[in-house]
């Protein structure tokens, strides 16, 4: 089947097989191998990208129920080169350690802090609920969404 | 310690980050080859069955099917060998039944791999492995180790009986113990299950392999905490290929947690079937299949008992344990109950008499190994369970009771190590001083009141402590060898210095979240002066590097760090040769400190940067000098190192319910010298959360068939952000006195000290309401804390 989709601000059209995963079709035929896959069965979500703005687990998805839609994935997340706050922030507060859970949380909590770009610590970890991280035992990624939280806000605010 | 650059002891921010934020980390799956073929397994759904027959025909001839292999096509290799030995009480070496890469008589757990597919795409190999028919005809299973050793239990191996793997001992003699036993006034004595925990790196296994034609060359990519390690066990002892003709690359892995460090069948099988179908082969799991074919850990049956003069003093300490070995033997399988858990049964406490007996015992279930703290925590549970319960029973309180028992402080420089009963010598420890430290952050005296007021409430409040130690830095090669390992256990360090001063570092350890990169940077850049920016740190590439013996065991600082340093000495000794001449001055008179070769008492220097591009251009050079900086050094430990901490946790039980609040959770770790506070905290935390995760969320259920009822992220329930509180952690720094960093090790630390702190807590909270109970098996669902209140006596 042939599908249209837009990743990252580029535009692709592809015949893919029905069955093929939406998080297959990023990782095998576009190569955009940020996006990972943990579990198969969307608990852990490392695969998690946007389709159109919404955080979902792409091993949820078929690419074909994609089609039509804007997807922007882990790599679609800074912008000229530059890091966006979330990113920034798990640097910072080092809320990664293998790094294999990171790009999941970073497109969920990108999504979270529009919703709710004040958010106390307990809002922080109802918010990546979603999400298995094996290493840091989330304490530091609490904290780098308080960082990205708090340096949001201050780019709003016009100086 | 030199702090030349300033460089140590500060929170630097990771340098691999970058690559993981932006999602250009590069895992083995990540790994497309050109002509990439796929790999599919055919696994038992039985836990013991015999194979009656594999039919392939009808897979064979599935779209894009190139090969199928069975158990019959690998029958004349060996099988994945296991890296420890030990012997039972009698002398006679353990049991060590062939683990094949494919099963050919029979299954022996569910998921042992029966047949592998390789087709074009992932979904063409899924397609034909669900075409090849194979016939079982059903065993009788074992899955509980204290079973299976019981006369008329099913076999899993024909020549093991009993299915007693080995039957093992250390310590004193059971005569002695059970003299000091007699002496007691109170002996508090413990039956438990130390449960089974599946490590569950969120990172699959996977794996890529090719063979290079016209250099008859095999590579490996793998998700593996230890490449050397994979290639040494793979090409000599499993597929008989020469090691220089072996690749083995372990790119970014995500997470090990001990359960990558086994060399694995599927990586040997890929390695071979890539030269047979002449194109790259890969492999990644399924969470299905990682639950059913990853190695788990613990699983013990233990029966304890700790004998106490009135005082409270402990006079002697019996234990009983069958240890689950899984249907075969892991790498390190035979190890962790023993060597890594019988030795640590002093604790950190005087304790004179010691015996511990453990049986190590093969059943139909996956195989067990080494996972995060490996034997230490399981014998950490079992004394600090113990203590703090015989504290309860005694009427004492938890704390004095560890205070009247503690080894008393020694730096091991001015005052000797401690000398165990159970083999080990303690480097160095101020025991007293972590438990202090914990108690005055948790405000005892004030926690105390709270929780008598709660108790007036009608709440269940309650304290647990841990205070543990454990052997790290895996190993010292004679100790290690005299206690069966058969492979050495230093490390490689290379520094390679740059024609024009810039510093590559290779190391034999491997990075899979440690923050290796980081660390390693800034002990070179604090040693050599330079800043961080001028060194790589490369790991994890079996070409690259002269060799290396991976990570696990809290030992990639401590041992692989330490060879480092060796480099960077002999580098720093060469330079003053190569300044010294430069200057016309004695290399004796040469001192070397912030970047800067200096004759001493004059300001004449020279950089490094220009002694480094001297030793490259030696047209001004020492005739007796070879040219090039460039130092390749191995690090053998001469101990062990010690870690030791005191974990505290305050919990509320819910009277309803059961269900279990973890409200505080105090964590004091004296790892030695600290080089990144930043990266310590973060694996002490990382700990902590599965430390708690086995005390209230994790532990794999196999029924009574041998299937894993549990064998997916719904139903296997690790903990998430909500489920934990902001840990209190801080640290201790007494140094390891015998490595040159003085580095002990904070890998597994977490994961030791915090599971029996949070058991201990609900105890606490339980006998405060009046329920004296003894002990609630692991995982603390609402639902065991909830009955064990109902089967006590108010």
């Amino acid at each position: 089947m042939q599908i249209r989709v837009k990743v990252n601000g580029v535009d692709y059209t592809h015949d893919v097989e029905p069955r093929l995963l939406l998080v297959h079709y990023l990782r095998d035929v576009l190569r955009l191998t940020g996006t990972h896959i943990g579990c198969d069965t969307s608990i852990c979500g490392a695969c998690t990208v946007q389709v159109d703005g919404n955080a979902t687990k792409s091993c949820t998805l078929f690419a074909v129920q994609a089609d039509g839609c804007e997807i922007t994935t882990v790599e679609g997340l800074s912008t000229n080169g530059e890091l966006h706050a979330l990113q920034e922030g798990f640097k910072e507060m080092h809320g990664l350690q293998c790094g294999f859970c990171t790009p999941g949380i970073l497109m969920t909590m990108d999504e979270y802090l529009k919703i709710n770009p004040n958010p106390t610590e307990e809002e922080i970890r109802h918010g990546l609920k979603g999400h298995l991280c094996r290493c840091t035992g989330y304490q530091n990624i609490v904290k780098s969404v308080q960082y990205a939280a708090n340096k949001l806000k201050k780019e709003e605010v016009p100086v | 310690m030199s702090t030349m650059n300033g460089m140590v002891g500060k929170s630097v921010k990771r340098v691999e980050d970058k690559r993981f934020v932006t999602g250009k980390g590069k895992y083995t799956d990540d790994i497309i080859l050109p002509l990439q073929t796929y790999a599919y397994f055919v696994r038992s759904p039985y836990a013991h069955a015999r194979i009656v027959n594999v039919d392939t025909g009808a897979a064979i001839d599935m779209p894009g099917v190139l090969a199928i292999y069975t158990g019959k096509d690998v029958e004349a290799i060996n099988g994945v060998p296991c890296g420890w030995q030990v012997n039972f009480k009698n002398g006679d070496t353990m049991k060590e039944p062939k683990h094949p890469l494919l099963v050919a008589d029979k299954v022996r757990h569910v998921g042992d791999a029966v047949a592998m597919v390789v087709a074009q795409t992932r979904e063409q190999a899924k397609d034909a492995a669900q075409m090849v028919m194979v016939d079982y005809e059903e065993l009788p299973v074992v899955v509980n180790a204290a079973e299976a050793v019981k006369p008329g239990a099913p076999q899993v191996h024909a020549d093991v009986p009993n299915n007693i793997c080995y039957d093992w001992e250390l310590g004193n003699s059971k005569a002695e113990v059970d003299q000091a036993m007699l002496e007691a006034a109170h002996i508090t004595s413990l039956e438990f299950v130390n449960q089974r925990m599946i490590a569950n790196a969120i990172e699959p296994r996977s794996y890529n392999a090719f063979y290079d034609e016209a250099n008859e060359k095999y590579t490996l990519y793998t998700s593996t905490q230890d490449p050397h390690l994979i290639r040494l066990l793979m090409s000599a002892f499993v597929l008989g290929i020469p090691e220089h003709k072996v690749r083995v690359i372990g790119p970014d892995v995500g997470g090990g947690f001990g359960s990558k460090g086994d060399h694995y069948a599927e990586e040997a099988l890929l390695t071979w079937a890539s030269q047979k179908v002449g194109r790259p082969i890969k492999w990644t799991a399924e969470r299905s299949e990682s639950f059913v074919s990853d190695a788990q850990g613990r699983d013990h049956v233990t029966k304890a008992e700790m004998g106490f003069d009135k005082e409270g003093k402990i006079l002697a300490l019996r234990v009983k344990t069958y240890a689950n070995q899984g249907a075969y033997l892991g790498t390190f399988g035979p190890a962790v109950p023993t060597y890594l858990y019988g030795t640590l049964m002093q604790g950190l406490y005087t304790t004179p008499k010691i015996n511990v007996d453990v049986t190590g015992v093969f059943t139909n279930t996956t195989v067990v190994d080494a996972y995060r703290g490996a034997g230490r925590p399981e014998a950490t549970y079992l004394l600090e369970r113990l203590i703090d319960l015989a504290a309860l029973e005694m009427g004492m309180d938890p704390a004095d009771i560890r205070f009247k028992n503690f080894v008393p402080p020694f730096d091991g420089t001015n005052q000797p190590g401690y000398q165990t009963q159970v083999a080990l010598l303690y480097d160095s420890g101020n025991y007293e001083g972590v438990l202090r430290k914990g108690l005055s952050m948790l405000g005892y005296d004030d926690f105390r009141k709270k929780q008598q007021e709660a108790t007036r409430n009608g709440k269940l409040l309650g304290v647990g402590f841990s205070t543990y130690i454990e052997a790290c830095g895996l190993a010292p090669s004679a100790v290690a060898g005299a206690l069966g390992a058969r492979a050495g256990l230093y490390e490689m360090g290379q520094v390679r210095v740059q024609p024009t001063g810039k510093v590559t570092i290779y190391t034999g350890t491997h990075a899979h979240g440690q923050g290796h990169e980081t660390t390693f940077a800034q002990v070179v850049a604090d040693r050599l002066g330079i800043p961080m920016a001028d060194i790589e740190i490369v790991h994890g590439d079996s070409d690259s590097m002269a060799f290396g013996m991976g990570t696990y065991g809290s030992r990639s600082l401590a041992v692989g760090g330490s060879a480092i340093v060796k480099s960077i000495d002999k580098v720093i000794e060469k330079g003053k040769k190569i300044a010294a001449h430069k200057l016309e001055a004695n290399a004796g008179d040469m001192e070397f400190a912030n970047g800067k070769f200096t004759v001493k008492g004059t300001d004449k220097s020279i950089s490094f940067g220009d002694v480094a591009l001297t030793a490259y251009v030696p047209h001004v050079y020492p005739a007796d000098l070879e040219p090039g900086l460039d130092f390749t050094s191995f690090y053998d430990p001469t101990n062990f190192t010690y870690p030791f901490g005191c974990h505290i946790a305050v919990v509320e039980v819910d009277k309803e319910t059961g269900k279990v609040e973890l409200k505080r959770f105090i964590a004091v770790d004296d790892v030695g010298n600290i080089i990144n506070p930043m990266i310590v905290e973060g694996q002490i935390h990382g700990g902590v959360a599965q430390g708690i995760g086995q005390a209230l969320f994790e532990g794999a259920e196999f029924d009574s068939n041998g299937q894993l009822t549990n064998a997916s992220y719904m139903d296997y329930c690790m903990p998430r952000a909500d489920d934990l509180p902001m840990f209190e952690t801080t640290n201790q720094v007494t140094p390891c006195p015998h490595n040159p960093l003085g580095a002990k090790g904070a890998g597994e630390a977490g994961t030791i000290g915090a599971t029996p702190a949070v058991v201990n807590a609900v105890i606490d909270a339980l006998w405060s309401g009046g329920h004296k109970v003894k002990d609630i098996r692991m995982p603390l669902t609402s639902e065991r804390v909830w009955r064990a209140m109902q089967a006590s006596v108010n």
